[in-house]
């Protein structure tokens, strides 16, 4: 009998040499040697199993041992002398090949329908030859060489489309004033400007398939009769800048981009704007501002920016999500495309799912699907035995939805009447142990942050708004501060110039009409119900319901909780540095 | 060097040219395709240092010509890094929660050897993409 210890560098990294020196002992002291002969695999005939090591192979029977500990060494040949199976814990078996489910079988992207990501993590982003493979531009060479301007927006018009930014303007009527409108010099643009916390819908798009989005310019462009484009990208957004440029590099190279396009005589010349990440340069007119050069403010309404926009030129604003939606519509039919969704949202949405669930990810479903089938089938529910709270949809313009509504289906005006909004498809769901107070209050400092000061209700406004939340988690609420919120919220939603002024206070009102309850509890019982707001919490361990586990004692990061074996465990309030580990390690409630 | 296309031909030429190098299938310079998704996201969950020992390990070796490509996010970022393995004949797998450990017995046992690492897998792609099977798909008639 063979026993082959696997010595490599990784190997031995993990100790094997140890295992092997001291099975050739135990073998000796066994006196086995003419029985058991014990060798080692160096590097040259390492056969890769890395995460099994320490590991052996036993001959002639071919077992595998993995995790291979010294203290095995005595049982293991002892075993192997008297030819029973030794350590069976340790055999390595693998599942069978036919157990790995199939992607359609998998629970994550069984339910979902890959229109827009349709090349995700398929194609190499920075070739486009890859990207051609996959019918790629074949959009933009119909567009181009066999249809007229009219003929491509009356497809987008059949298609349904609306803009995947977030307010759901139809495409083809924003494409049609761009078409109608006098001017010699007309822009594209593309809004790369993802801004909200939660949404990477658009920085996965970039980065796994930027020529699609490129496609879908050259489309827009040639329907509406422009020659110039700008990709309007966060310079947070590095490898997505970079991929985007290589994307434009080889488009032009091919003649898919700049002059002559195919051959056609028609000129399309795209640029990348790197925009320095403020959150209202997503707004349509800031965003034309910032690549004008000028502070990214928003400016009123009308001019459209179909009339006037970027540099007072008609200019046909989209984000990333709706331009590479474009090409496959092209070439598959408008009607294809509507052929999914509601009566008045079609096709497919990508949604970004985080937050307190299992499977976290970009999300393609039908317009349609229920928010519950989202969460719960394709998110896989809520990680460790927790209870569904409410989902955040839209961002810092958008709202909280709880539990009631999950089963509303995902379709613009559905969400708006369930007082949040699509947005751009961040989707961020929480869990029982999420406090409403500190969610909105989070919600407020980012807007109050981004506030870009033009209008005083929303510079001023959502000051005030952030200070009363501050006020209630820190048990200085009032109750007349719920009827401050609500009617401060309104004045700023009526007089904001811009949508993110407008929507700005959604959050804090989405929270208050389907958790006032909560609301209450911080002000007039000063009681933190999820135990999220330091303030509002004592730090003390109730001994009736103290376990004496030491879960708090062993996780406390400043090591102020004195605990023994049988006692309970007791905080020095004076060191503690309210960072609440303790109250998410207790799986007892017993601290209060 | 790249010669503009000029016509819906030209585009068509490419075309068939890249669908047939762009798989293990099919393709006359590799038998393997090992892509490592590195957008954003596998990125932060340690996609370099998997692409790292993948290259290390592919220059060690004459046995079989790997082509290795950077893609983008499959879209379970939760399950990242994730590795994608395409051998000639044999059915496309990807990998998930990878690390250079896991990639160095990915590649020694399934890109060498084609023995798939069940253990490590996530699921068995095929190339037609979730619509080939999708309830929706059925309801257009496709």
């Amino acid at each position: 009998m063979r026993v082959k210890v696997f010595n490599g560098e990784g190997c031995r990294a993990k100790g094997s040499d140890e295992v092997y020196r001291a099975l050739t002992a135990e073998v000796r002291s066994q006196g086995v040697q003419d029985r058991i002969e014990v060798i080692e695999v160096g590097e040259e005939h390492c056969p890769g199993y890395c995460t099994l090591s320490p590991s052996l192979l036993v001959e002639p029977s071919g077992m595998i041992y993995q995790d291979v500990q010294v203290r095995d060494a005595p049982g293991l040949v002892q075993n192997l002398v008297e030819q029973q199976e030794p350590l069976s814990k340790k055999i390595y078996s693998p599942r069978k090949l036919e157990e790995i489910p199939e992607e359609q079988e998998t629970d994550f992207f069984g339910p979902q329908l890959f229109w827009t990501l349709r090349n995700r993590g398929r194609i190499d982003p920075e070739s486009i030859e890859e990207y051609i493979a996959m019918d790629g531009y074949q959009g933009a060479a119909e567009a181009i060489l066999e249809m007229e301007p009219e003929e491509i927006i009356e497809e987008v018009k059949v298609s349904a489309i609306r803009g995947r930014g977030g307010a759901g303007f139809p495409a083809h009527i924003k494409w049609k004033a761009g078409a109608g409108a006098r001017s010699d010099i007309k822009y594209v643009v593309c809004n790369a400007d993802e801004g909200d916390p939660g949404a990477f819908m658009d920085r996965s798009i970039l980065e796994g398939d930027p020529h699609s989005v490129l496609e879908g310019m050259i489309i827009a462009a040639r329907a509406i009769g422009s020659h110039h484009g700008y990709i309007y990208c966060r310079t947070e957004y590095p490898l997505a800048v970079r991929r985007l440029s290589i994307a434009i590099d080889q488009a032009m190279g091919y003649g898919l981009l700049g002059e002559n396009i195919l051959g056609s005589g028609f000129d399309f010349h795209l640029q990348i704007y790197q925009g320095a990440g403020a959150f209202v340069c997503g707004e349509g007119t800031a965003l034309q501002h910032s690549i004008e050069g000028k502070r990214g403010m928003p400016r009123p309404k009308p001019p459209r920016s179909t009339d006037k926009g970027l540099f007072n030129r008609p200019t046909v604003l989209n984000n990333v999500e709706t331009f590479a939606n474009i090409p496959q519509i092209i070439v598959k039919g408008g009607k294809w495309y509507s052929g999914v969704g509601t009566e008045k949202s079609k096709g497919t949405k990508v949604f970004a799912l985080s937050g307190d669930v299992r499977n976290i990810g970009l999300v393609e479903v039908p317009m349609g699907t229920s928010l519950r089938t989202i969460i719960f089938d394709i998110g896989g529910g809520i990680p460790d035995k927790k209870k569904f709270k409410a989902v955040q949809l839209g961002g810092p313009s958008g709202g909280c939805i709880p539990e009631d509504y999950l089963d509303l289906p995902v379709d613009f005006e559905a969400i708006s009447q369930a007082n949040a909004i699509m947005g751009s498809g961040g989707m961020i769901v929480m869990d029982e142990s999420t406090c409403m107070v500190d969610m909105a209050h989070y919600f407020m400092d980012f807007i109050q942050d981004e506030s870009c000061g033009k209008c005083t209700p929303c510079r001023e406004g959502t000051k005030r708004l952030l200070d009363i939340l501050t006020r209630i988690k820190e048990g200085q609420g009032e109750e007349a501060d719920l009827d401050r919120l609500e009617s401060l919220s309104a004045y700023i939603t009526d007089t904001s110039l811009c949508g993110l002024g407008q929507s700005a206070p959604t959050p804090v009102l989405s929270a208050l009409r389907s958790f006032r309850k909560e609301f209450e509890a911080h002000i007039i019982d000063k009681q933190c119900p999820a135990k999220k707001c330091p303030a509002l919490l004592h730090f003390e361990v109730d001994p009736e319901k103290c376990a004496s586990c030491g879960q708090c004692y062993r996780h406390c990061p400043a090591k102020v909780i004195s605990w023994q074996k049988k006692e309970s465990a007791e905080i020095d309030k004076e060191k503690c540095i309210q960072c609440l580990t303790c109250y998410e390690k207790c799986r007892f409630e017993a601290i209060e | 060097m790249m010669t503009k296309c000029t016509c819906r031909e030209d585009l068509h030429t490419i075309k068939e040219r890249a669908s047939r190098e762009m798989s293990a299938q099919t393709s006359e310079t590799f038998e393997a395709r090992v892509m490592v998704h590195m957008g954003t996201c596998g990125l932060a969950a340690g996609a370099q240092a998997v692409m790292d020992v993948l290259k290390e390990e592919v220059s060690r070796q004459n046995q079989v010509s790997v082509k290795v490509v950077s893609c983008g996010c499959a879209g379970m970022c939760s399950s990242e890094p994730n590795v994608t393995v395409e051998r000639k004949g044999e059915p496309t797998i990807m990998y998930q929660h990878m690390d250079g450990d896991k990639m160095r017995q990915v590649f020694r046992r399934h890109v060498l050897n084609g023995e798939v690492q069940t253990d490590l897998a996530l699921a068995r792609i095929h190339g037609e993409g979730a619509a080939a099977k999708n309830p929706f798909a059925a309801a257009r008639g496709q």
